[in-house]
């Protein structure tokens, strides 16, 4: 029998008003509570918009930052560090995650494999800031200069734990009987997870790794004493390294006007490149992982 | 032309509980032997136990003797390898869902470093129409993916699939219990004209169906091998009592 | 007994593939295996030295500061560079502080959003609702940073502070001159960005009590609200409570948008107008300039108190999380 309050609650005469009333009031709080969660989203795109777009310009796009106090300048350099910081932290990333993912999924079933998936969950939520003491006193220190591959490092610390739990989801979303058909048929297992059960599940694990991607692609707090930033161009992996989110961050702080508004700007470039990402990732997912697979 | 298989003192075990006992049996070459017995008697054990693929269950394992032909399956080659020479189909058909027709029949070969590309389509033809699938899918073999194929149709590339790399031996394990009676004739029907180049196994739970398709027979209880016969004189005059209950529908 | 006539279809080609020589090439793959399964642990292994990485160098990093002051060092209040005199207590009052204000706000909204969502909304609504409630928590930190200085920030000092002070001053809590900066806009900003993570955990187990616990209440004579309370909440009670203990893990270590509106004072007062520091913000602000080795210990240290907090904090929403949406089954079904 399921355990429920006092059945004369429910149970004594008709519904009394007081009940009733109770119910509508509820309901309406309920409703309240979404508008004011959704009042807030919906004011930071409208100022995004608003405020981003009045400042975004060819210019803001292909300029590096002009000196304090001038009007003008970009944050290309911004835009282009982020784009390099990122592609480190995916280049170191994205392969140990994949393949711890695999290594949980595949033959992961020990204790060792549980304790690697209690650890990846640990590793999940350890503050980004901490990430980023943690990729100074490995990369930084070691070097003694700030660098974007100290950035990349600290993000691709961050993809790590997501794409690894999001792959072993999706491998095990396989269906066994399609690995025993390769099997079946003489496959070497290091063939079949590979050619087989990774194929089967790819668009899963791309939809793990661009949730990864689009998560590490707004922090900021790893990059403050790792790429550090920078105020001109830089491609090479071992300088200081400008990032939009950096330079978003460093403007809004400061008190000049020009750089709010470059600010928002920053901002709504940001917004829009992890929208892009999300929702491209929601675009695959809806397709279905396994293609014509019951 | 196909091989037979030589089972001597076959025992397979899941973990501690032994589910084969004391297998001994002669399959003979290019015929077709069907392994009968109800729910839980180990006939899909046995079959699995014939190429290997009992291992690929965690804490499995089997011993005794398999002889396919002149080869020790258990000492003298390695399961990998066994397989590509003892084909299989399961139950429930199970192509790969990303690939397409053409993919699907070719699979065994590219995953296994086939080296004579050219000769890829002239193979994945041959095998379709060995399957009885080639004119159904000839316009679309390389556009439709392989698991938007009807049941009976997806059943027959699995078996296209597993004949293209020319085993020697085809182990079907209950190929028609998952397909409706239209599909299971055709595919009865194309066991008896693979029998001509292969040595077939099929483990079936239907009596009728082992009685139309195999001139041999093997009836299982429990995990032993009661008796092995011409199909004939198992449906008509069985020597084991317990035989010939479960024909007479006593049990199972 | 006769079998079918064999259709004319299947030409049986003559065996051009002997037997004696395969198609394939049968070699060997064991060593490709173990190569493989090698690899694949080394990825998984990384995962674990890279949090004995974490726990390593937080720890050496960390030793001088842990020399000079002990345990003290998180009950002192004196944050002096100059002098090298480092307490951390203000910035984990800070961090306490902020953290509780958010969940007082959030909680309660969240659960509503997951009631509305999960119970009361039409069906048409509940993907895009969901949906848009995820996008907040897919919003950059320093986004809702930039928000809440120029947006946020405004509206609190010219509209809720004065408001606050003038009905609730007597508190105690809303004392003091106001300017939108400190504790209070670092709990509001926090409060939200923390709502997605609660309302999607309640949302989850709230969808795991399964059906029939619904509609036994609701047999019973129940108003929908009545069924919520009894059938669904009183179920799912532990995964909530997992949710609101995951968000404070996620409000504790969160830094830029708290770091750009809390004033970054190391001072406790008592009213939630005044500027705080949380142990995150001061670590943001100040490392790149910590000039002595120990004023860097210092942070570090400040750095590993943190890590251990959010650790065991999420540590203990995964455990009730998971009892409710796979442990234990729901007490009280027949």
């Amino acid at each position: 029998m399921p355990e429920i309050a006092a059945t004369s609650e429910f149970t004594a005469g008709p519904i009394s008003l007081w009940r009733r009333v109770v119910n509508s009031l509820v309901t309406c709080a309920a409703a309240a509570a979404v508008f004011l969660v959704l009042l807030p989203l919906g004011a930071i795109f409208a100022y995004l918009v608003y405020k981003g777009i009045s400042s975004l310009n060819w210019a803001f796009l292909t300029q590096t930052p002009k000196p304090v106090g001038e009007a003008g300048g970009g944050m290309a350099n911004a835009i282009a560090g982020s784009a390099l910081i990122l592609l480190i932290a995916s280049a170191m990333g994205v392969p140990v995650g994949i393949g711890a993912g695999v290594y949980l999924a595949e033959y992961g079933q020990t204790r060792l494999g549980d304790f690697i998936r209690f650890t990846a969950d640990v590793l999940n939520g350890v503050p980004s800031i901490v990430v980023g003491i943690v990729a100074y006193a490995i990369v930084v220190l070691t070097q003694g200069h700030f660098s974007a591959l100290a950035g990349g490092v600290a993000l691709a610390i961050m993809m790590i734990p997501t794409i690894t739990r999001t792959t072993e989801e999706m491998l095990l979303l396989v269906p066994n009987a399609v690995r025993e058909a390769a099997y079946g048929l003489g496959v070497s297992r290091w063939r079949t997870v590979l050619s087989i059960t990774l194929r089967t599940a790819t668009s899963g694990v791309i939809t793990g790794v661009m949730l990864a991607f689009a998560r590490v692609a707004g922090e900021t707090a790893p990059l403050l004493f790792t790429a550090f930033g920078n105020q001109y161009w830089n491609w090479k992996i071992n300088q200081p390294t400008a990032a939009l989110s950096l330079q978003v961050f460093t403007y809004a702080i400061s008190p000049f006007d020009e750089w709010h508004r470059q600010a928002w700007a920053g901002a709504l470039i940001l917004i829009i490149l992890i929208v892009v990402a999300v929702s491209a990732v929601r675009l695959v997912a809806g397709r279905g992982m396994l293609k014509g697979a019951n | 032309m196909g091989v037979g298989i030589k089972v001597e003192h076959l025992n397979a075990w899941f973990g501690k509980t032994q589910a084969l006992h004391d297998i001994s049996m002669d399959v003979p070459a290019n015929r077709a032997t069907a392994v009968i017995g109800p729910s839980g008697c180990g006939k899909s054990t046995f079959v699995r136990c014939l190429n290997r693929m009992h291992e690929t269950v965690p804490d499995a394992h089997a011993a005794g003797k398999v002889r396919m032909g002149d080869v020790d399956v258990y000492n003298g080659t390695t399961a990998v390898q066994i397989r590509r020479r003892i084909g299989m189909v399961f139950q429930k058909p199970n192509p790969f869902p990303t690939m397409s027709i053409y993919d699907n029949v070719a699979a065994g070969l590219k995953l296994n470093g086939f080296r004579h590309r050219h000769r890829l389509d002239e193979i994945v033809e041959r095998s379709l129409k060995l399957s009885a699938l080639g004119d159904e899918v000839k316009d679309t073999l390389r556009k439709k993916s392989g698991a938007s194929l009807s049941g009976g149709q997806q059943q027959r590339l699995c078996i296209a699939r597993a004949l293209a790399v020319e085993p020697q031996v085809l182990l079907m394990d209950e190929p028609c219990s998952a397909l409706d009676p239209i599909s299971t004739g055709k595919i009865e029907e194309l066991i008896f004209q693979l029998k001509e180049k292969f040595t077939i196994v099929i483990v079936t739970h239907n009596m009728q169906q082992a009685s139309r398709v195999a001139e041999f027979t093997g009836f299982f209880l429990l995990g032993k091998l009661i008796e092995f016969d011409k199909t004939e004189k198992i449906f008509t005059t069985p020597s084991d009592k317990r035989t010939e209950d479960y024909i007479t529908g006593r049990f199972g | 007994m006769p079998g079918p006539q064999p259709v004319a279809k299947a030409e049986v080609v003559s065996n051009s593939g002997a037997p004696s020589e395969p198609l394939i090439k049968a070699g060997s793959s064991h060593i490709a295996d173990r190569v493989f399964y090698f690899a694949m642990l080394a990825c998984g292994l990384c995962v674990l030295a890279l949090v004995g990485l974490i726990v390593y160098e937080l720890i050496t990093k960390s030793s001088l500061s842990w020399r000079a002051f002990g345990w003290r060092f998180f009950f002192r209040s004196e944050w002096d560079p100059v002098n090298e005199q480092f307490g951390a207590w203000p910035f984990v009052y800070g961090t306490v502080v902020s953290s509780i204000l958010a969940l007082l706000l959030a909680v309660p909204l969240a659960i509503g959003v997951a009631v509305f969502i999960t119970e009361m909304c039409p069906r048409w609504l509940k993907g895009p609702l969901a949906f848009t409630t995820e996008l907040l928590a897919a919003i950059p930190s320093v986004i809702y940073g930039l928000w809440a200085i120029f947006v946020l920030v405004p509206l609190l000092r010219a509209y809720v502070e004065p408001f606050l002070a003038r009905y609730f001053g007597w508190t105690g809590l809303f004392g003091g001159p106001f300017y939108g900066i400190g504790m209070l806009a670092a709990g509001v900003i926090l409060a939200i960005m923390v709502v997605p993570i609660i309302s999607s955990i309640t949302r989850e187990v709230m969808t795991a009590v399964p059906q029939q616990q619904r509609e036994a209440v609701l047999a019973l004579g129940a108003t929908r609200w009545e069924m919520i309370r009894t059938g669904v909440l009183r179920n799912a009670r532990a995964g909530i409570l997992g949710g609101i203990i995951l968000g404070l893990g996620r409000a504790l270590g969160e830094t830029m948008a708290v770091t750009m509106v809390i004033g970054n004072r190391p001072e406790i007062a008592r009213s939630l107008f005044a500027p705080g520091y949380t142990m995150a913000s001061v670590i943001a602000n100040e490392f790149s300039e910590a000039t002595t080795d120990t004023y860097l210990s210092a942070l570090v240290e400040v750095g590993l108190a943190l890590f251990l907090v959010t650790i065991i904090v999420n540590i203990l929403a995964q455990v009730l999380v998971w009892s409710v949406t796979r442990g234990a089954p729901a007490r009280g079904h027949a």
